[in-house]
């Protein structure tokens, strides 16, 4: 059996005295696609907060590919292939398009790679290359921080809520680029709100509530259990 | 005509050292959000370090100016970032401006105390070696200053859009969090800025140094004309920053050639930075409100009114008896005290109260002194007259900066501090240059309080009404909607309530309260002149109303006390006058994150004994009594006026 990429071991973390995780276990497989789910303030965000090193843990272990990494820097994780794309829109609005393509080699591939990769699954942005990245619109703006998911090559891809303010139409549009990333390999954590649009490129599901995992499986039994589990029926 | 095309250029060579400067403190802001004030301050220490290089040391001017530039000066900015300014970006604009003003007077003296004064000299570059061009001499100095200005600008430009570190720059001021999540190192871009901030501070400071020689407050002062043009540039753009530079530049160069030599308009040549200053930050458009800024101040506690009505009573009685005790002299500096306190006083309505940072409150307390000697009034209507004009002043100078807020409201200040030290105070109708005012005591229906000691302690129980005044009206309505709108602007904006108006009768009311301040001042020493109001004291002030609880009453007195002693401590061991500046400059550094600042311990020392006392005392009490009801308010009152008696007399 294989070392999970992502491995995740009674993680607690609180802000101040509050605590939002409450003991986490949860295991990602190697070149698998995992939804979180859960309803608002389960702690989903603060948990790809605390794997993608800009929050630190109370107590807990996270390995990444079999390699302890807590209190590494998210910087540091980045460079060696940790790829996050933060909730809202993650691109600077004041640098251009192609800036931004620019400081997406900060993970290790060079410039002109990235500006290919870009470009070349999203021809728009090579059109609005030289627009300032906050003029565009919210779905452009996503595809744009998708870019980097799909240039920068990396083991693992925490996305945190994708859909996050955008039509269904697109919100589709971008689950599909979500898909071709985890064909090319790619292992990806996907938080999601909205249940059925996730599961559907999802191998695997976990659902999230009061700060731990209640449940995991394969998409079809969580989404039948879903409502019990949030509504509080099983846990 | 031909004395024009001279003038211009050489209006174009000094702006062109301004240019260098100012492009410095724009990097740094576009990079790191903080204005650093001290930017000039770093010139002028940078400058003596060069000097240090090649008159003492006697090393080669080339090989000086690559250390300075190449290697102390971004040695310092990478320091400063590392321990000092980080993170001040995203807090509250008043903390970053407390910190570096903190940092441009422990510059200043620490420049004194490493350097102490002594004329020195600092030659311009190939001095004697120029041109002939047309009618005018261009020497050797002017156009190495011309080309590292072309140098620097070009430099810049390539670094910020045609690297990726510089894209990178310009990415962290947006979201330092995601560029780490790009695998960028924030900290590292950040202190990269810093450092090429600091090398350009010193080549401007370096090359200027021959023109405004080697003086601590001219070199500092040259920040001014670094802000205004970095203010034409609305602080972000390159090119007008240069463009403002060279305008100030040539500006002044005609100043020098047409404006008369005498008479009142001549006193505008100095100020003419200031007031550029002034026009710009007026005429901008207006600066955007910050969203989200609310980050807990958590403020001092306000004392209930038994606790602050107890400790003003103490604070007259150990007054009463600390005037009847000293040596006569040392009355007098109790009165000084007083007039601190009380300008600090209105600070703290200001600042720790309103959030609104002001570096001209000494300026007020002048324009209160100015107007309590010319009205020659001496009783209690002219001295709340001069109140009243001080706070008029107070209100027009908020007047035309209405709608800015933090650094601009603050740049506005200054300038005006400036203008008012430079040309006002030393006009004909006022102080005259040089000169002083004569002002009497003050009398009361009739009576006329002559002794020192009575004044001052009439001093200390204006200071205390001032102060219970305040508090009163904190406790209100006002204060409520002083602190909502310090702590959230947009907020109060979508409650419906209009704060403009607002703001000048809060800037109107603590220029009033300087004003009275230096009205009381005037009565205290007799006469009065434009050396008692420098704007350089409104730094001082500020800083040390921060570093000793800009929030409280307590804080305000502790902090007067300490402006007070401060040149007492400076007179005693001259040789220390310098550390002693660093001191206080460098300790605002440490504690300006906390506007509560030393008070707050004091409060905590205060709450402490309680916690330990109280219980132990009342229990004894208890037993003496039947009933030990009254006793706490008895136990509350002395706690905190041990601490202040023991301040007041330390």
């Amino acid at each position: 059996m294989s070392v999970p990429i992502l491995d995740v071991i009674d993680l607690h973390a609180a802000y101040g005295r509050i605590e939002v995780l409450r003991g986490v276990d949860l295991s990602v497989p190697r070149g698998a696609v995992m939804a979180l789910l859960g309803p608002n303030g389960a702690g989903k965000s603060t948990l790809v907060k605390v794997i993608s090193g800009q929050k630190e843990a109370t107590s807990g272990d996270i390995h990444l590919a079999g390699v302890h990494v807590q209190g590494a820097a998210s910087d540091a994780l980045a460079r060696v292939g940790l790829c996050t794309i933060p909730e809202g829109r993650s691109v600077f609005p004041n640098l251009t398009v192609e800036e931004n393509l620019v400081l997406m080699s900060y993970a290790g591939v060079p410039a002109a790679a990235v500006l290919d990769t870009a470009y070349g699954y999203f021809p728009r942005l090579h059109e609005r290359r030289h627009q300032l990245a906050g003029t565009m619109s919210g779905g452009e703006q996503q595809m744009l921080a998708m870019s980097r998911a799909l240039a920068s090559d990396p083991a693992l891809l925490l996305l945190d809520e994708l859909s996050m303010g955008l039509a269904p139409l697109i919100v589709d549009e971008l689950y599909e680029t979500v898909a071709r990333i985890a064909e090319s390999g790619v292992s990806i954590l996907c938080i999601e709100q909205f249940a059925r649009t996730a599961l559907r490129v999802a191998d695997y599901a976990a659902v999230m509530s009061g700060g731990r995992i209640v449940a995991t499986g394969e998409p079809g039994e969580i989404l039948d259990t879903m409502a019990d589990v949030i509504l509080g029926g099983a846990a | 005509m031909s004395s024009l095309f001279a003038f211009t250029l050489l209006g174009l060579f000094t702006g062109a050292a301004y240019a260098i400067m100012a492009s410095g403190l724009v990097l740094t802001y576009t990079t790191t959000r903080v204005f650093n004030i001290a930017h000039g301050a770093f010139g002028m220490f940078l400058a003596f370090v060069f000097w240090d290089f090649t008159q003492r040391q006697g090393l080669p001017t080339v090989l000086s100016l690559v250390l300075v530039v190449g290697v102390v000066a971004p040695a310092i900015g990478w320091f400063i970032q590392r321990f000092v300014t980080r993170g001040l970006g995203e807090g509250p604009v008043s903390v970053a401006l407390v910190v570096t003003v903190g940092l441009l007077v422990g510059l200043i003296g620490l420049a004194q105390q490493i350097w102490p004064p002594e004329p020195r000299v600092l030659l311009p570059f190939w001095s004697g070696t120029g041109w002939q061009v047309g009618d005018t001499f261009v020497t050797a100095h002017q156009l190495v200053t011309l080309v590292c200005a072309i140098a620097v600008a070009f430099g810049l430009y390539l670094l910020l859009s045609r690297t990726r570190i510089g894209t990178a720059m310009r990415a962290s001021v947006d979201n330092p969090e995601l560029l780490k999540l790009f695998g960028g190192k924030p900290d590292r871009v950040a202190a990269l800025s810093w450092a090429i901030g600091m090398s350009l501070a010193a080549l401007g400071g370096i090359l200027l140094t021959p023109v405004v020689l080697l003086d601590y407050y001219a070199l500092t002062l040259l920040v001014i004309n670094a802000y205004a043009a970095a203010m034409l540039g609305r602080l972000k753009s390159l090119p007008m920053t240069f463009a403002g530079a060279m305008i100030l530049g040539v500006l002044e160069s005609w100043a020098v050639g047409y404006l008369p030599t005498d008479g009142f308009l001549a006193s505008f040549r100095p100020v003419i930075p200031a007031l550029f200053l002034f026009a710009i930050v007026v005429l901008m458009p207006q600066a955007q409100l910050r969203i989200g800024q609310v980050k807990g101040i958590v403020t001092a506690p306000v004392p209930t009114m038994r606790l602050s009505l107890g400790s003003g009573t103490g604070l007259l009685v150990a007054a009463l008896l600390l005037v009847n005790v000293v040596a006569p002299n040392q009355v007098l500096l109790i009165g000084v005290a007083a007039t601190y306190a009380m300008v600090m006083l209105s600070l703290v309505l200001l600042t720790g109260y309103g959030g609104h940072v002001s570096l001209a409150q000494f300026t007020f307390a002048g324009v209160g002194a100015l107007a309590y000697a010319k009205l020659d009034e001496p009783n209690l209507f002219g001295l709340l007259l001069s109140a009243v004009i001080a706070a008029a002043v107070g209100a027009l100078v908020a007047l035309p900066v209405l709608r800015l807020t933090g650094l601009y409201l603050a740049l506005s200040t200054m300038a005006f501090a400036v203008l008012m030290d430079k040309v006002v105070f030393n006009a004909e109708f006022a102080f005259k240059f040089n000169g002083t005012l004569a002002a009497d005591r003050l009398s009361i229906l009739g009576m006329r309080i002559g002794s020192d000691t009575a004044y001052v302690w009439f001093m200390v129980l204006a200071f205390v009404l001032l102060a219970l005044g305040l508090l009163v009206l904190r406790r209100g309505a006002l204060g409520r909607l002083l602190i909502a709108m310090r702590d959230s602007p947009s907020a109060c904006g979508t409650l419906g309530l209009d704060l403009r108006w607002f703001r000048v009768g809060l800037f109107a009311l603590s220029a009033g309260v300087a004003g009275l301040a230096g009205g009381l001042f005037a009565g205290l020493r007799g006469t009065v002149g434009a050396a008692d109001f420098l704007y350089f004291q409104s730094l001082l002030v500020l800083l040390l109303a921060v570093v000793f609880g800009a929030t409280s009453v307590t804080g305000a007195l502790l902090g007067g006390t300490a402006l007070m002693l401060l040149p007492e401590f400076q007179a005693a061991s001259p040789s220390m006058a310098g550390l002693l500046f660093a001191v206080i400059g460098f300790g605002a550094v440490l504690l300006g994150r906390d506007p509560n600042g030393i008070a707050n311990h004091v409060f905590r020392i205060g709450r402490w004994l309680r916690s330990r006392i109280a219980p132990g005392l009342e229990g004894r009490l208890q037993g003496l009594l039947p009933r030990g009801g009254g006793s706490d308010g008895a136990v509350d009152v002395p706690l905190v006026d041990i601490a202040v008696d023991v301040e007041k007399v330390g």
